[in-house]
């Protein structure tokens, strides 16, 4: 996977199937959201990525931890990266929208206040690695830290923005989408898969300086 | 009720809630597709970028001996 590229060309395939019929499909007609409703390919596709992210950074966390490879803190690590960028991403994007129809560009809302509070858990992990010195002990703390940030997504996003009134499309105060018909069509085999392979991509290009970098400084040595 | 009374200021800033306002005659006048051809423009750009960044990687890899 991490050298071949077929699945690259699928992704270039996936973003511009996303881009054109993501502009010039039909998309239902709502008050409030009018042609916003088109964030869907992209605003939500990056949070999904995200999630998509810190699970396999996850999971290789937990690899790393069963088996000491060094590798695999690598993996968990780069991961880890992605996720943060298309969180950030997501919040940039969902900011600029609710600017325009939610009237502020930051309004406290619940789903804003979690998402921030996830990623600064996320940004801690990269601090944390760090603070320490000693390849090892940060791996090993890292990955269990890891695997707490990771937990912590489900307070901060999958639950509480969900029990409280959010203005959030999909909550209340807002009419929700739903993604039926061709919105379904566009996001769930073009956005989704179409962004989280171009992360992937990304990632694994800096998976592989990080192994050329640590030969190089093994050679030094 | 106060959720309610929101919706009411939201809907205000739209001058007729039956008929929602959607980008029809921007698409009909064809404006949109320039905007289309931009954005795949700009992503086939980055994405060339990529490419080069992942030659120049694997170029790398084939000069040093160890393989993954």
């Amino acid at each position: 996977m991490l050298r071949q590229n077929w699945w690259k060309i699928l992704c270039v395939i996936l973003l511009i199937y996303t881009f054109v019929a993501g502009f010039l499909g039909p998309v239902p007609a709502k008050p409030i959201l009018n042609e916003t409703i088109r964030n869907y390919y992209f605003h939500i596709a990056m949070w999904f990525s995200m999630m998509i992210f810190f699970i396999i950074s996850l999971v290789y966390s937990i690899k790393y931890l069963r088996s000491n490879k060094h590798i695999f803190d690598i993996y968990a690590l780069e991961y880890a990266k992605a996720g943060i960028v298309f969180g950030v991403l997501g919040l940039a994007t969902g900011s600029v929208w609710a600017g325009f129809t939610w009237g502020a560009f930051w309004s406290n809302d619940p789903k804003q206040l979690g998402a921030v509070i996830a990623l600064l858990i996320y940004l801690a992990y990269l601090v944390l690695r760090n603070s320490m010195t000693d390849v090892d002990k940060r791996a090993r703390i890292g990955a269990v830290y890891n695997i707490f940030a990771f937990a912590m997504l489900f307070p901060t996003i999958w639950i509480i923005p969900r029990m409280v009134e959010s203005l959030h499309p999909g909550g209340q105060g807002n009419p929700a989408i739903h993604a039926d018909g061709h919105i379904a069509m566009v996001f769930w085999p073009g956005a989704l898969p179409g962004w989280t392979l171009l992360g992937v991509w990304i990632t694994t290009l800096r998976i592989r300086l990080e192994l050329l970098a640590e030969q190089r400084h093994e050679h030094a040595l | 009720m106060l959720l309610l009374g929101f919706m009411g200021l939201m809907a205000q800033a739209q001058p007729d809630s039956q008929h929602v306002e959607m980008a029809d005659q921007l698409r009909a006048n064809g404006k949109i597709y320039v905007v289309v051809v931009v954005l795949i423009v700009i992503l086939l750009g980055l994405i060339l970028y990529v490419v080069r960044l992942d030659k120049k990687i694997t170029r790398l890899e084939k000069g040093t001996s160890r393989k993954d």
